[in-house]
């Protein structure tokens, strides 16, 4: 394919990763961002989401479309009220100290691995999509006649990848109109910006701190319920996200959520795009290493106030 | 007895433990502490880093690795013998050490855990991508043949825990000197508050790096002599769950001690050992454990014994 | 509508009870021979080395009931040497590190007479080193050129099932002939892909024909489509070969890329192990090419032996699980755990094995050992095995997807498959 169309390929499918990894990368920056905790089991909840959505879309059968709205709308819920669990059971107890909630999560992580494992077992399992029509898309080429659209062969999408793509952006939307315009979202970042002085003011921290991390929870869980019908449900799939979700975070910086969202579309968008120029193995070289050195010499990520 | 006798009396009694061990123990568990015994290596160079320094790393696996291939890749490749190939190994592992140290000690906290990992990351990529030479995931065997010095042969059952325990006894020693020392009591002041460390006029920055190189050749030492005993190099060993383990092993053994590191990894190896002959989830019952420790006993096994019974546990 | 739990034991011996009852019913099964007659009665053990979990966890599911309805047919014709076998499992976690820890529990701790079942190449070769240390015989089931590179040492031995090269070797003439002679070739960019792209390569070559793309994809990626523009568009037939839980994922986008046209597919079935051909998605396979280890869906013309194993292991025609459609068999490469422990029966036998003692008798006995015609010992088709190099070599199939059903279309011969000794294992000593 010529250079222009396989681009524009890799952009899209890029966006489609950047979408889900805004979603789950959002989940964790608000956990960090409150509760200051690394959350190592992260992605463990982002595998709950696509095995319980297949789970769910198994359950109600008949046309995918109706499992999958029932799926985004319990998983989420469900994977949500699992992490509180979690929170109230296990992270409360520690005081939420940053070196024993990395070991307690690391626990949870093989807790929540290994039951997956031995319930629904090795297999990776697909669910269908809702819809998923493919759409040829044109290009634009300077030719004798002027400018005209041509077809290239293999240029195309599939409605379902632009689905989840304006999914994420809408999501974002109305996290981004909780956090700042509602009660709740006041009280969030209130807690994020400085908890004793909140707690001064009568929020209930710990409640807050329960809800906030079943908030990151579920986000990664909608995340993954929006990928499965382009994945699949596999009980190890929740190593990748985790990387990535931490990389995003600390590179857009902790406490700001603009900068996360920034990160993922960079990330998500560059892990595409570099591989059309280099063999994919040494674009994944070049990418790992761009993010230690964004690090290095620029410690409060892109967007942070404060260096972590 | 003084604090210092005391200490040198546990750490040789411990070293005597493991040496009747070896006349004691059947012969499953004698092979199982020859391989304990590395990777205690492995995690007494993690120790240093992350229980007397306070810094987490998430990359220590890349050190492991440097040591695995550079030794086994003397070998086989450059056709050194053991004890030349070995020097090298460690050297590659120091090496790295310095570069990845000089790099990633410019972030701290959650960003430092992050940026070793990404080096880790990429030291894993690398191996992968020069597969015609490290044959990549698949790994590659250092023969028999080739793993003996002076004419013996180091993959008879003693000679390998022979050469396990020389090569721990070594480390093991060596690092309770060290953190014993002056040196090791900075380390434990960055630890515990880095910025009146500095204000004190001590080279933050410069005794970090140290401790980093330290901890980097320590764990290289580990996966060569795990590449040398056990005759296998792989990628594997450099994928992130190797650099998780040391985490676990040093947590669980109790960091900031000495002979927390050996508790841990014996710890975590029966545990898993017993479990996975009771049931195939057994890595679900290492997690409830895990999970169990941190809860009710933060500090490690060998950190409770420090709170509670010998306050003078170096 | 799918039952959310896998195959009970309950289910497995069912499965088993009707596969006894069909090899009874086939005349397979001799009269009880009973294990009166035997010196000893002490069972023996057999160390099998289960990926359990981790990546192969799907393999290994299938590798035990395999392996378990294998052990139940010897036993029910009187056991090996009159004495019982009896399977001592243990999980690797699909990890080279706990692989070789779990062959000295095998040597040292359960006293097993040999280790055995071993799929996943990097965890052979790490477990390797210690079965020759330990002198145990280590039977491995895994495909890899690794036993016959000579890499391993002579406790290692692969007499059930073919080696990715002879696999890829035996294909060219075919795709040459009638598929087409520009390849582009998608392959995971480890070492089991690089084998398959520096195999193949030369192979199709001797064919005239040409390797025209190579493409490496990395190997935890889950989304392939942006490497597919790499495709060049003299393409003819393009060769893929991708394996681990994403493949579905591959198939799939491979369809929404090209559309309607396409040119020819030629892949492993590797790719597809364990799912359903029917799966949603998986449309655009019609008219594709598999290699297969062995033919899932049965085959009209198939022989009374390989229906009797069918049987056996509790699967049905479309090689899927009697008792759960939906649970599909990794049917192309299990079939190497029933062959390879009648090949120990064989051999102890031929050894008159009676304790780890004779373990070099075991191995010089099977090094001896040649031709293996088909017979429900070798379902899968005649063998030839090759002592020096401790590797069979065998028949390989190639399907057509028609209508969602695989059908073989050509039979690669032993002779296609064959290349040079690279190695000689029966000059090292035992």
């Amino acid at each position: 394919m010529d250079f222009g169309p396989h681009l524009m390929l890799a952009s899209i499918e890029g966006a489609v990763i950047s979408a889900i990894l805004v979603l789950t990368a959002v989940g964790l920056s608000i956990v960090f961002g409150v509760m200051r905790v690394v959350n190592v089991a992260h992605g463990e909840f982002f595998m709950l989401g696509a095995v319980l959505a297949w789970a769910v879309t198994v359950t109600i059968g008949g046309h995918p479309a109706l499992g999958f709205v029932a799926a985004l709308a319990i998983v989420p819920v469900l994977v949500g009220c699992i992490a509180a669990g979690v929170d109230r059971l296990i992270l409360k107890r520690i005081n939420y100290d940053v070196d024993r909630t990395i070991v307690a999560t690391i626990g949870v992580l093989y807790i929540v691995q290994q039951s997956t494992l031995m319930l629904y077992g090795p297999e990776a399992r697909p669910v269908e999509a809702p819809f998923n029509t493919r759409l040829a898309l044109p290009w634009v080429e300077l030719g004798e006649n002027g400018f005209q659209m041509i077809w290239p062969w293999g240029l195309s999408v599939t409605s379902y990848k632009l689905f989840v793509i304006f999914a994420a952006i809408a999501v974002l939307g109305v996290l981004w109109l909780v956090l700042t315009r509602t009660k709740v979202g006041l009280i969030m970042r209130a807690t994020q910006q400085d908890r004793d002085m909140a707690q001064a003011f009568g929020v209930p921290v710990a409640q807050v701190y329960s809800w906030v991390f079943g908030l990151g929870a579920g986000l990664a869980a909608l995340g993954a319920v929006l990928v499965v019908p382009i994945q699949q449900a596999h009980y190890l799939m929740g190593g990748d996200p985790l990387l990535l979700a931490f990389i995003v975070v600390i590179i857009g910086g902790l406490g700001s959520l603009p900068g996360t969202v920034i990160a993922a579309v960079l990330i998500g968008m560059s892990d595409g795009i570099i591989s059309v120029f280099f063999s994919p193995t040494l674009a994944k070289i070049i990418a790992t290493l761009l993010v230690a050195l964004v690090l290095v010499f620029r410690p409060q990520g892109l967007m942070g106030r404060i260096a972590v | 007895m003084t604090t210092q006798s005391k200490s040198i009396t546990l750490h040789l009694g411990v070293l005597a433990l493991l040496a009747v061990l070896f006349f004691v123990l059947p012969a499953y568990h004698v092979g199982a502490f020859s391989r304990i015994m590395v990777l205690a290596i492995y995690a007494i160079g993690f120790n240093l880093l992350f229980g007397y320094t306070g810094l987490l790393s998430l990359g220590h696996a890349m050190f492991f690795a440097a040591g695995m291939y550079g030794f086994g890749l003397s070998v086989n490749l450059g056709g050194l013998p053991v004890i030349p190939a070995f020097a090298i190994a460690v050297a590659t592992a120091g090496l790295l050490a310095v570069g990845a140290g000089y790099l990633a000690l410019r972030t701290i906290g959650v960003a430092f855990m992050i940026v070793t990992l990404m080096f880790a990351q990429t030291v894993y990529l690398v191996i992968l991508y020069f597969g015609e030479y490290t044959r990549g995931d698949e790994g590659f065997i250092v023969q028999q043949a080739q793993r003996s010095i002076a004419g013996i042969d180091l993959t008879s059952e003693t000679a390998r825990y022979a050469t396990a325990f020389i090569l721990f006894a070594l480390c093991f020693l060596v690092m309770a000197r060290l953190v014993q020392s002056p040196f090791g009591k900075r380390l434990v002041a960055i630890r515990e508050n880095e910025e009146r460390a500095r204000m004190l006029g001590y080279d933050v920055g410069r005794l970090k790096l140290q401790a980093l190189v330290v901890s980097g050749t320590v764990s290289g030492v580990a996966g060569a002599a795990y590449a040398l005993l056990f005759g296998y190099v792989g990628a594997s060993f450099a994928a992130v769950h190797y650099s998780i383990f040391p985490l676990l092993w040093v947590l669980l053994g109790g960091a900031g001690t000495t002979i927390g590191p050996l508790i841990g990894v014996m710890f975590m190896f029966y545990l898993i050992d017993f479990s996975s002959g009771l049931t195939n989830a057994y890595m679900l019952v290492a997690g409830v454990a895990l999970v169990l420790i941190t809860l009710f006993a933060p500090h490690g096994l060998a950190g409770v014994l420090r709170k509670k019974v010998f306050k003078w546990l170096p | 509508m799918t039952d959310l739990t896998k195959l009970t034991r309950r289910k497995t011996l069912l499965g088993l009870g009707a596969g006894a009852g069909a090899l009874a019913a086939g005349g397979v099964m001799p009269g009880s021979l009973g294990f009166a007659q035997a010196q000893s009665s002490a069972p023996i053990k057999i160390g099998f080395q289960k990926h359990a979990t981790g990546i192969g966890a799907a393999y290994g599911r299938w590798y035990d009931t395999t392996t378990q309805a294998a052990v139940a047919r010897i036993n029910d014709m009187g056991g090996i040497n009159g004495r019982p076998v009896e399977i001592v499992t243990e999980d690797d976690a699909t990890d080279p590190g706990r692989g070789a820890e779990v062959l000295e529990k095998f040597a040292n701790q359960h006293k097993v007479d040999v280790a055995f079942g071993t799929l996943f190449s990097h965890v052979v070769i790490g477990s390797a080193p210690r079965a020759g240390e330990l002198k145990l015989p280590y039977f491995v089931v895994s495909e890899g050129h690794h036993v016959a590179s000579g890499m391993l040492n002579r406790y290692t031995l692969q007499p059930g099932i073919t080696d990715v090269k002879s696999q890829v070797v035996s294909m060219a003439p075919f795709i040459a002939d009638n598929l087409g002679k520009k390849v582009t070739m998608i392959y995971p960019d480890f070492a089991f892909g690089h084998d398959h792209r520096d195999f193949f390569s030369e192979a199709i070559a001797a064919q005239g024909g040409e390797v025209v793309a190579k493409i490496a994809i990395p190997p935890t990626e889950t989304t392939f489509t942006r490497y597919f523009p790499s495709i060049p568009r003299e393409t003819e037939v393009i060769y893929h070969v991708m394996v681990g839980p994403a493949v579905l994922t591959f198939v799939k986008e491979l369809g929404e890329f090209f559309g309607p046209s396409r040119p020819e597919l030629f892949g492993f079935i590797d790719s597809l192990e364990a799912v359903d051909i029917k799966s949603p998605g998986l449309e655009f396979l019609e008219g594709a090419f598999f290699w297969e280890g062995m033919p899932r869906h049965q085959q009209a013309d198939a022989s009374d032996a390989s229906n009797a194993y069918r049987a056996a292991v509790g699967v049905n025609e479309r090689g899927a699980a009697i008792d759960d459609p939906s649970n599909v068999s990794t049917y192309a490469h299990m079939f190497g755990c029933w062959e390879t422990l009648h090949v120990i029966k064989a051999g102890m036998e031929a050894a008159d094995y009676q304790g780890p003692a004779d373990r070099a008798k075991l191995i010089e006995a099977v090094e001896a050992m040649t031709d293996m015609p088909e017979s429900i010992e070798h379902p899968q088709g005649d063998k030839v095995f090759n002592g020096k190099t401790h590797q069979a070599f065998g028949k390989q199939y190639i399907s057509k997807v028609s209508d969602g059903t695989l059908n073989v279309v050509h039979t690669a011969s032993i002779e296609d498959g064959m290349y040079e000794d690279e190695v000689n294992y029966t000059t090292q000593s035992l």
